[in-house]
């Protein structure tokens, strides 16, 4: 077991510290140094040591500053850290802060163009000619700019002792085997590593060392796995407009979906995707198709679920089985578009005016975003009401290392739709929103059934039993209270949580989404410190029984969430007034990925009370 | 039921699929009586039952208000689907992928167009969804009673409101301005028209506009307003003689003499046989289009028939390359979810 910081490395002859630190790449936005940055991580991927980066990136194309983490952890912890050891500059900018930024016994690495006075003695300090190593690496003029961020992976790859052959995986996944663009970058990269060999000495302790960690793993963004999860899902409509952080969601179907969907011989697409006007076209058109039988899906994030609002509830109330991606970033209004956030979950839940429950869905991994992908077809074509899948800006634009997709465990479920031979076979006459069954779910017909009795009306007004217009007091609550009965049934078909217990636990932990790594991190720090918690990841409103169960079970739940109004917690509050007393609330709400140090202060803080 | 019922039924005319014109029928209307709304309803189930249509194979759609209202007076053995207020396009738009093989056809009001739907009204027009999609036209708002629409006319004072000072939103320039393949505009009290234009509609393979001026008899119908059925009648004046000829039928250009009829080919084999009156209008000319309607409004007549039309753009569900008459929504398990073998791939595409 680690302590979340790294204890006094001495700058000279330290013991070494191996695969167990953070570095942060510090450059301007548009400057291409993305692709160094992944090439880094994916390198330390490919060593075997597990790895996670984060970009904490500006609303801006070009010229803004841009910091890119990445942790390199032994010990399998993905959450971000807020010390790092090892610090590279090449924005002007920001370089007296990112000077200032290293912990104390790390190591700063800086591009020699950047004139600054260097005031610190407490840490290892070298510059290197990045703008010189792409020139004499013959990239032609006008992409120097570009390679020259490879230079510091040259740098690094020398000093941290990262393997340049896994780097050269790295480049040649990136440019899809092009050997032009891997040349060319692999050559700053080995001018650099040479550069470093000849004139840099180490005199700082981290350093990296092959391991066999993330064997059994894949590196996957949550957009590209859920995107590739709604293909898996039998997806036949998209319909999205674009806006930071989902776009890659709808942009990754697109890509992919010819690849997995389209067949010899075929007479013809099986899918269509269509950009919209804007976001209240895109649920529009969602709904169109999904009240057409279609699965169908759009993406969005905060604004656009604002937009959405009045579809919502007309999907909610006439009962059309959509699937919207909320793709969380800070709000509200336009707030920190680049930033993340779990603060979507009240207004999501309760989307849609007068009475309104919505299903949703938080995936808390990059495979969980690929099974959310398919399996939220299937609850919301069995439940007939949209399904939100809320994922957040960290779990969808980063890459994060994931157990690989797994091919889903289930058949697709269609729900409870009638075609002509179905409806033939009832005994009974078919009406749309008839209580059959008892669980709230009516039986439902999609355009193009061509049996005379299959046809209604769909309508977000007063309706009766057979869909036809009604304004009757007693109409109205019967169906009110059936959705009621409806969103209870689903509670038998959304995704349970996940526990993770120890020993005599008294204090109990809920947290969901992009939460996850920090507080299976923090668990381990607090058990450490003698402090043993259970932990339940919730994967799904509405609530399942092991919700309640593990609330009764503990003396005292920490809800810990990233929105300043606790949010989760007061829908636990809502759903369990009883034991309102035991349920506590942490929250995070600064935009950045919560880190395990903050979780374990912050819960011992309140122990402490 | 007692029997004197059944053996009193007349023998009822059926059409060539074995339709009486009752099929075709919806719930009693709820709208006013006189209403504009109500006779275009009536148009629509004579244009769909002499055309043969199977209800089945129609989805209709509206948004919100008095005319979206109407989609439930009509077409009961259709698919129907009364949306959001300036919203229908989008419902439409996806709704028409689930089985490209039937047709649409929406209503939709001057509010819920040209105020509130204006944006998706234009983005309709620009994807070609192949649509008819009637606007039932009288400048003012009826559910809420009686407020300035934006097809208002300049000066026109209505009991509640005043006057309107705002310049009035044309429907068939708006339509041509963003690339519509069908622009018409009738007048409900022209039901002969409105029930051509409607079956040429259905013929067409794109986005088909039909602005029908169809008066609100509660709230503006002055015989000096713009909306109402007096100066409709006054000042009606239909660019050309419409005559809709279906597929099956022959053309008798005999009746006509030589030099004053065009003919439109439609998408479905049907023909559109226009006979000349004071003009000879080429409805497949953008620029003249945009010249009738400009001199229309200098002129101040309402001026009404097929006022453009091409018939050889793609439609929104031809671009999809979609499978040829088979619907999207009959696909099985194996056709959308890809093999297991897959799942590899899937991983593979990962690092």
């Amino acid at each position: 077991m680690t302590t979340p910081q790294v204890k006094e490395a001495k700058t000279s002859q330290g013991k070494a510290v191996v695969n167990d630190f953070s570095m942060t790449v510090a450059t301007m936005n548009g400057s291409g140094s993305q692709t160094s940055n992944v090439t880094l991580l994916r390198a330390l991927f490919k060593m075997g040591i597990p790895v996670s980066g984060k970009n904490l990136f500006p609303s801006n194309i070009q010229g803004l500053p841009t910091w890119y983490t990445i942790r390199v952890s032994k010990d399998g912890y993905l959450a971000r850290r807020e010390t790092h050891e090892v610090v590279v500059a090449m924005n002007p900018d920001t370089f007296v802060a990112d000077l200032a930024s290293v912990a104390p016994g790390g190591a700063f690495f800086y591009g020699d163009h950047l004139k600054f006075e260097i005031n610190r003695d407490d840490i290892s300090v070298h510059s290197f000619p990045a703008k010189l190593l792409a020139k004499e690496s013959g990239a032609p003029a006008n992409l120097r700019d570009y390679v020259a961020n490879m230079a510091y992976v040259g740098v690094l790859a020398h000093m941290l002792d990262i393997d340049m052959d896994k780097i050269r995986e790295a480049l040649e996944y990136h440019f899809d085997g092009k050997e032009k663009p891997i040349a060319l970058n692999m050559g700053v990269i080995d001018a650099a590593f040479a550069w470093s060999t000849a004139n840099l000495k180490k005199t700082d302790p981290y350093r990296v060392e092959p391991m066999d960690k993330t064997s059994g793993f894949i590196m996957a963004d949550g957009n590209t796995a859920g995107a590739l999860g709604a293909i898996f899902g039998g997806v036949q409509f998209v319909a999205w407009y674009p806006i930071t952080p989902a776009s890659s969601f709808a942009e990754a179907i697109s890509q992919n979906i010819s690849a997995f969907r389209d067949k010899e011989g075929q007479d013809g697409k099986t899918y269509a995707i269509v950009q919209a006007e804007d976001e209240l076209a895109a649920i529009g058109m969602t709904v169109g198709a999904g009240w057409s039988g279609l699965r169908s899906v759009t993406s969005t994030s905060g604004p656009g679920i604002s937009l959405m609002t009045e579809f919502a509830g007309l999907a909610y109330y006439a009962e059309i089985p959509v699937v919207v991606w909320d793709v969380q970033r800070v709000g509200p209004s336009t707030g920190l578009p680049t930033r993340t956030s779990q603060g979507d979950i009240l207004s999501t839940h309760f989307l849609g005016h007068g009475d309104t429950q919505q299903i949703l869905m938080i995936p808390g991994s990059a495979q969980e975003c690929f099974e959310f992908g398919w399996r939220s077809f299937d609850i919301s074509e069995r439940m007939q009401t949209p399904v939100f899948v809320m994922s957040d800006l960290d779990l969808g634009m980063n890459q994060w290392m994931t157990k690989p997709f797994e091919y889903p465990d289930q058949p697709m479920d269609r729900g409870k739709i009638l075609w002509e031979k179905d409806l033939e076979a009832l005994k009974e006459p078919w009406m749309r929103y008839k209580d059959v069954d008892g669980d709230g779910v009516p039986y439902r017909t999609a355009p193009g059934n061509r049996a005379p009795q299959s046809a209604w009306f769909a309508r977000g007004t007063g309706h009766d039993e057979s869909a036809k217009y009604s304004e009757r007091a007693d109409h109205w609550e019967a169906n009110m209270d059936r959705l009621v009965r409806k969103y209870q049934t689903a509670s038998q078909y959304v995704p349970a949580p996940v526990l993770q217990t120890r020993a005599g636990a008294k204090i109990g932990v809920i947290a969901y989404g992009s939460a996850d790594p920090a507080i299976l991190e923090a668990g381990d720090y607090l058990a450490a410190d003698g402090l043993a918690t259970d932990y339940l990841r919730l994967r799904a409103v509405p609530f399942t029984d092991e919700v309640r169960d593990f609330i009764a079970a503990h003396d005292k739940t920490y809800v810990v969430e990233m929105n300043r109004d606790g949010q989760m917690h007061k829908l636990l509050l809502l759903e369990y007034p009883e034991m309102a007393a035991k349920l506590s609330s942490l929250v995070k709400y600064d935009g950045l990925p919560l880190s395990a140090l903050w979780v374990k202060e912050s819960l011992q803080a309140e122990e402490q009370k | 039921m007692s029997d004197t019922t059944e053996t009193a039924m007349p023998n009822i005319q059926l059409n060539l699929v074995g339709l009486s014109k009752n099929d075709y029928r919806g719930a009693q209307t709820t709208l006013c009586a006189g209403c504009g709304h109500n006779s275009i309803s009536n148009q629509i189930i004579a244009a769909a039952y002499e055309l043969n249509i199977v209800p089945e194979d129609v989805i209709k759609l509206s948004g919100i208000g008095c005319s979206s209202k109407s989609p439930a007076y009509f077409l009961n053995r259709s698919f129907g689907f009364n949306s959001l207020h300036g919203r229908m396009p989008s419902v439409a738009t996806g709704a028409m992928f689930g089985d490209h093989t039937l047709k649409a056809l929406a209503v939709s009001g001057d509010g819920d167009t040209t105020n509130i739907g204006m944006g998706q009204f234009k983005h309709i027009m620009r994807r070609n969804a192949p649509m008819v999609y009637i606007v039932e036209n009288n400048g003012v708002y009826g559910l809420t009673k009686g407020q300035f629409s934006a097809t208002a006319e300049m000066g026109l004072r209505l009991k509640y409101q005043g006057i309107n000072h705002y310049f009035p939103v044309d429907v068939v320039q708006e339509a041509m301005a963003s690339g519509a393949t069908f622009v018409a505009r009738s007048f409900a009290g022209d039901a002969n028209q409105v029930k051509a234009l409607i079956k040429a509609g259905l013929s067409h393979n794109g986005l088909a506009i039909i602005d029908i001026i169809s008066p609100c008899v509660t709230f503006n119908n002055n015989d000096d307003s713009r909306h109402s059925y007096g100066w409709g009648r006054e000042h009606q004046e239909p660019l050309h003689d419409f005559t809709y000829v279906p597929r099956e039928q022959e053309i008798q250009l005999g009746e006509f003499p030589e030099g004053t009829t065009r003919q439109v080919e439609m998408h479905d084999g049907s023909t559109i046989v226009l006979k000349k009156l004071d003009r000879d209008y080429d409805p497949t000319s953008r620029a003249a289009a945009m010249r009738v309607i400009e001199e229309s409004q200098d002129e101040e007549v309402l001026l009404t028939g097929l006022i453009y039309v091409d018939t050889e753009r793609p439609s929104l569900t031809d671009i999809y390359e979609l499978p040829q008459g088979r619907a999207l929504n009959r696909m099985t398990d194996t056709e959308l979810r890809p093999g297991k073998d897959m799942i590899e791939k899937a991983n593979a595409m990962m690092f």
